[in-house]
């Protein structure tokens, strides 16, 4: 039987609810380990996971400097979707959507996935046509794309100002229906619990200062609670990834790190019921079930390792949200928070073995990263068991920016501030 | 955030544009070296901590900067001008002054 179910909830509500086991539990790392995994966020985690599921390599210890799930898996706005155009992200991102359409079954844990559609607007003809085209292309490799008109988007999300004097009339929309949200902390929690149970040490308060080394192969890691080898070492940093690298002897990688805000309000009687997204800035808006709005917009446009953001960054997203919702004008903001995002120079991320022999790198998440938890770390995992890329995958090199193959779903050059 | 430009004194950080990595150096125009084009386009240093970037005063004197700024604390500890350091990424004018 499941350890969580509606019986387990009863037995253990008449029992007072003592009985319960911790979701993990926390042991001292061992001296050695098949596999480390640096890195106690949703990557890191799903990795695991997936390294003990599908691959039964359960000598696996996964490192985390802070607390679990305290770093981006915690503070993005939860948005999943795989609307990419570029065939690579589109397969990947798909086979994540699908992963997530049964993870809570898989984990046994309510990660509250929520598929309530992401609609991206348009607000010129032109933008409408872009958006057809990345329709046809979803549709192309068997994801589930609509085109929407104004009057269809008008009953949809009510609130929506999309009459023709909005400072950027709508044309129409791009409308993802499998698209969702998820509980994120819930996702951090399930996959450590199944990773757990599956025999996987997780450390928490252990950050990684230096790796062990035999000549050029890596061969474990000091922490702060003492050398760990492991003949695998897989990073999984994210923002963290030129500091980790730098341990390791390599200052320069096709990466920055910039901060990404997000903001939450009061609580709201529902009024959007999916994900929408403006066409003409940056901008981003969910309600949660709670009934806070979840939005965010671009990123600071700096290099930045502090998790925390600016005031014009604040002001530029309340404004797109009001050109958007002219209502919602007196509605009072709760709380926003920064995360430090791993751009790469394409917008798309790296899953490969090395660049050192014994090392695995998974980064270049930009700020998309919460909805590849799953097939990130589905891949990763692959990708370490058998020193191979999954086809997923293998495109997300990282020498690819050399060999003249990047991933750039927007177009945008290598200029990571834009993607 | 506030910038001191060399020129135009404290000014908002909305009014430069920001140039990413100050450390990068551009190949010469005629280089057929592909290592060393790659490195420019791709290749950046993330540090924490002491970062040499460069900014443009795009809304003001349109100067190119060279600002060493803490990518932990947002402190700036210097701001010079970048014009006539080869390793900058701003555009000289062939011919022009430098």
């Amino acid at each position: 039987m499941a350890e969580y179910s509606a019986f387990s909830l009863l037995k253990n509500a008449l029992t007072g609810n003592k009985d319960w086991k911790p979701a993990w539990r926390k042991p001292d790392p061992k001296a050695s380990y098949d596999v480390i995994v640096i890195g106690g966020g949703g990557h890191g985690l799903s990795t695991a996971y997936y390294l003990a599921k599908e691959h039964g390599i359960t000598n696996v210890a996964v490192l985390e400097r802070g607390w679990l799930g305290s770093g981006n898996v915690g503070r993005n706005t939860t948005a999943v979707r795989s609307n990419y155009l570029l065939p690579a992200n589109t397969r990947f991102y798909e086979h994540s959507m699908k992963l997530w359409e049964n993870l809570s079954h898989d984990l046994n844990y309510n990660v509250m996935f929520s598929q309530r559609g992401c609609l991206n607007l348009a607000h010129t003809p032109g933008q409408f046509d872009d958006l057809a085209r990345r329709g046809n292309a979803m549709r192309h490799l068997g994801v589930d794309a609509e085109l929407m008109t104004t009057a269809e988007i008008a009953r949809l999300v009510p609130a929506l100002d999309v009459s023709g004097s909005a400072r950027f009339p709508i044309v129409g929309g791009l409308m993802q229906r499998r698209a969702g949200t998820a509980r994120h902390d819930a996702v951090a929690w399930g996959y450590a619990r199944g990773a757990d149970r599956r025999g996987v040490d997780i450390v928490e308060n252990c950050e990684v200062t230096g790796f062990l080394r035999d000549g050029d192969r890596i061969t474990g890691v000091s922490t702060t609670r003492g050398e760990i080898r492991a003949k695998k070492v897989a990073l999984a940093v994210a923002g963290s990834t030129g500091r980790v690298m730098q341990l390791a002897g390599i200052d320069h990688m096709p990466i920055e790190s910039h901060v990404l805000q997000a903001f939450v309000s009061e609580s709201l009687k529902p009024i959007i019921d999916t994900i929408l997204t403006f066409g003409m800035g940056h901008f981003y808006i969910s309600q949660s079930d709670k009934g806070g709005l979840v939005y965010g917009g671009d990123l600071d446009g700096y290099n930045s390792y502090a998790q925390r953001g600016s005031l014009p960054i604040v002001d530029e997203v309340m404004s797109e949200m009001l050109a958007l919702f002219p209502g919602l004008a007196r509605v009072r903001m709760l709380r926003s928070w920064g995360g430090v995002c791993d751009m790469s120079m394409d917008g798309s991320p790296i899953i490969t073995t090395g660049p050192l022999p014994g090392m695995y790198l998974n980064c270049g998440w930009c700020y998309g990263g919460f909805k590849a938890t799953p097939a990130s770390g589905w891949c990763f995992a692959w990708t370490i068991a058998k020193d191979e890329p999954h086809d997923f995958n293998a495109p997300f090199t990282l020498d690819r920016f050399y060999r003249g193959l990047v991933i750039d779903d927007k177009g945008q050059g290598a200029t990571p501030r834009m993607h | 955030m506030l910038i001191t430009c060399p020129y135009c004194g404290p000014r908002d950080v909305l009014e430069f544009t920001y140039q990413g990595d100050g450390n990068r150096e551009r190949p010469q125009p005629a280089s057929q070296n592909l290592d060393a084009w790659n490195a420019y386009v791709y290749d950046r240093l993330n540090p924490a901590g002491d970062h040499n970037e460069i900014w443009q005063h795009s809304g003001g004197c349109r100067s190119h900067l060279r600002v060493v700024r803490n990518t932990l604390t947002h402190e700036i500890s210097s701001t010079t001008f970048a014009r006539g350091d080869h390793k900058s990424a701003a555009r000289h004018k062939a011919g022009g002054k430098s």
